[in-house]
Order: C-alpha cells, then structure tokens, then sequence
C-alpha cells in the first residue's frame, strides 16, 4: 500500500553557525506536524551532532526525522548525505571532521549550539563547521553510499555552493542520487529553468534555517514507507514508487 | 609566445598535458567559479585558479584556452590529469598567490592591450 509523504529533507538546527536559536530539536518538531509535514531532515553543516536529539523527540511526537548531514567539498560544493539510522550519520560526521579544519569564531560566523531533546544546552561546538571539507565530491559521495545513505546535491539553482555554479555542469560521472533545488524555483518547472540538471532526480527542500521557514517548499514521495530504501527507489522512480510533482 | 616560453620564465610546474605546451598564449583570466569561467573567459588565455575538479579541463577546451595554472599550491585531482593529458591542455602548478603570478604575466605582457 502506498501513500504520500510530504517531506522536507533540508533542515538545519541552531548547531549550524548561520542558524537561528530557535531551531532546536522540539521546536523543529513541533513546527514541521503544525504544518503538516511527515517526514524531515536534519542537515547540519558539516555535523549530525543535533540530528539524535530530533530523532527523539520526532519519535515523541510522532514524526519521521532522517538523520544527515550538509557536507561542503573541496570543491566548496554543497552536498546532502541522508540516512535512516543515526550510527551511520555519526560515522559519517566521524569521516568529514577528520578532514575538516579551523575553529568557529561565534562572534563573525554565529554560535553553533549543540541541543537535548529537551532543548537544553549541552555546549558549543568548536569546529568551522562553516568552512570547506578537504573531501572530494566523489569521496563524499561514495562514503555516504558506503554507509547506506543517499546523496543529493543541495540547491542547484544557486551560483553560491551550488554545484552547476561551482563546477559549471555536473559531472556526469557524478553518483549523486539526486539533487535539489531552493524555493526559488518551482519543482515543477525546475528542469527547464535550471538546464543543467538533466536527467539528474530532482526535488525541492526547504533549507530552513528560521522556523518560520520550515516546509515552505515540500517534496511529496509516493512511498510504502519513509525509509532511505523506499526514497531512492522513488528517486529512481521504480517499483511504483514516485515523487509527485 | 608559447606555454612552454611561461613555463621555463616563471619555473611552472608541469603535471599534465605536455603536448599542449607550444599552444599560443593571447591573454589571461583568473577564477574558481566554473560556471563564471565558462561564460566569460577569453579564448587562448592562460587561466588562473585554485579549484582542482576534472571539470576545469572540460571548461578550459569550451573556452578554447592555452593553459591551466593552478595557483597558491593546489594540486588537482588524479582524474584531472587524465583529462589534461587527454585533451592536451597544459596544467601548470605555481606555489604561490594567483595575484602575484597574475601581475607578473600582465607586466610581460600578457593580456595587456598596452604591450605590443
């Protein structure tokens, strides 16, 4: 039996530096069922170290939360890593803060706070999670998957961190399993206004960084259930599974 | 004047597509934004940057250009070189800033309307 699932796979907590205070784990949860989303994603910079504290409290709640990461390359090219289980997100944030440098300074980039499921502060993160990964794209991407994770390149449509603005094209060659694009383009109409995704998977994501921003664009998956599995085979677009545009 | 003529003035360090190197240096640009370069980066320009993905060689042959130097002591990528060597277009490694190197060529004459 297949049903629809209104996502929003691109959420950022107050752990990422340019985030909002408010954007803690029960708010995002409470905000994300009052708008009628069922499934999100936490996709911190370079971090999923906020991810298990909304996975709780999406548990108590009754909301789906994937657990993820948005890892900037070294191509200064931003990129999605999704999964269902928060030990993988953590290997994988064990993978990039090996070859992630610098430390935050919160006075110029912003407080990176680091939250409970109660939404009480544990500390601060030391990390420049604003800064580049000295990983590859195509390291990042087959990590993600090694892990059993999928892999979306984060808002095509945008010169800034966006991998046809970087790059220029996306490399063909790319395993990437989809991409997204910002709310400034309609998913309906992406392929036509952004021409270099191609045939690439598309969907649309928040990337809120501000409550008030959560699921203003939304992804609707024709899915038996909200798992890693059951959304890369609708991004494949197999076995009846879909995303509805 | 020739790649090979900039490589032995400035002791650029050749990684990839050698036989590219007589190819006729007309001008210069520098960026590390892809899609910017392809769209505004002059034909037979030596080409500044610091991004090392495969895609550059794929930009410099749409751009027509003479080379790649790769500034600040970036080192591309092994699929990269590959490409280079295939497409034949010279990749150049400089240690230090692309400023400096940038000046420097303008000063010789590359790229400035000034200089026969």
């Amino acid at each position: 039996m297949l049903k629809h699932f209104k996502t929003d796979m691109h959420i950022h907590t107050c752990l990422s530096p340019c985030s909002d205070w408010d954007m803690s784990p029960q708010k995002i949860v409470q905000r994300s069922l009052e708008i009628g989303l069922d499934v999100i994603a936490v996709c911190d910079h370079n971090t999923a170290e906020n991810a298990g504290a909304v996975m709780r409290e999406g548990e108590n709640q009754g909301l789906r939360v994937l657990p993820g990461m948005e890892i900037c390359s070294k191509e200064e090219v931003h990129i999605l890593a999704l999964f269902d289980e928060l030990d993988p997100s953590l290997a994988m944030q064990e993978y990039v803060y090996a070859n992630l440098k610098g430390e935050n300074q919160p006075e110029i980039f912003g407080h990176q706070v680091v939250a409970n499921d109660q939404d009480e502060v544990i500390g601060e993160n030391p990390r420049l999670l604003i800064g580049a990964t000295q990983l590859g794209l195509y390291e990042i991407v087959d990590k993600t998957h090694r892990l059993g994770g999928i892999s979306l390149s984060s808002h095509v449509d945008r010169t800034a961190y966006g991998i046809i603005g970087q790059l220029g094209f996306i490399p063909p060659d790319l395993d990437i399993d989809g991409v997204e694009v910002s709310h400034r383009v309609e998913l309906a109409t992406a392929r036509d206004d952004v021409p270099g995704i191609g045939q690439f998977p598309c969907v649309t994501a928040s990337d809120a960084h501000f409550l008030d921003d959560i699921g203003k664009v939304r992804t609707v998956f024709i899915l038996a259930k909200p798992t890693i599995d059951e959304f890369r085979r609708a991004l494949q677009d197999k076995d009846d599974r879909r995303i509805k545009i | 004047m020739q790649v090979k003529d900039l490589v032995s003035q400035f002791k650029l360090t050749m990684v990839a597509g050698e036989k590219g190197l007589e190819r006729q240096v007309k001008d210069g640009y520098c960026g590390d934004l892809l899609s910017e370069i392809m769209a505004n980066a002059p034909e037979g320009c030596v080409w500044l940057t610091i991004q090392g993905h495969q895609n550059i060689v794929a930009v410099a042959v749409l751009r027509e250009m003479a080379a790649i130097i790769m500034t600040g002591g970036q080192t591309p990528d092994e699929e990269t070189l590959d490409k280079a060597n295939q497409e034949e277009i010279p990749l150049l490694l400089w240690p230090n800033s692309a400023y400096e190197l940038a000046g420097r060529l303008y000063a010789l004459g590359v790229g400035n309307p000034q200089s026969g």
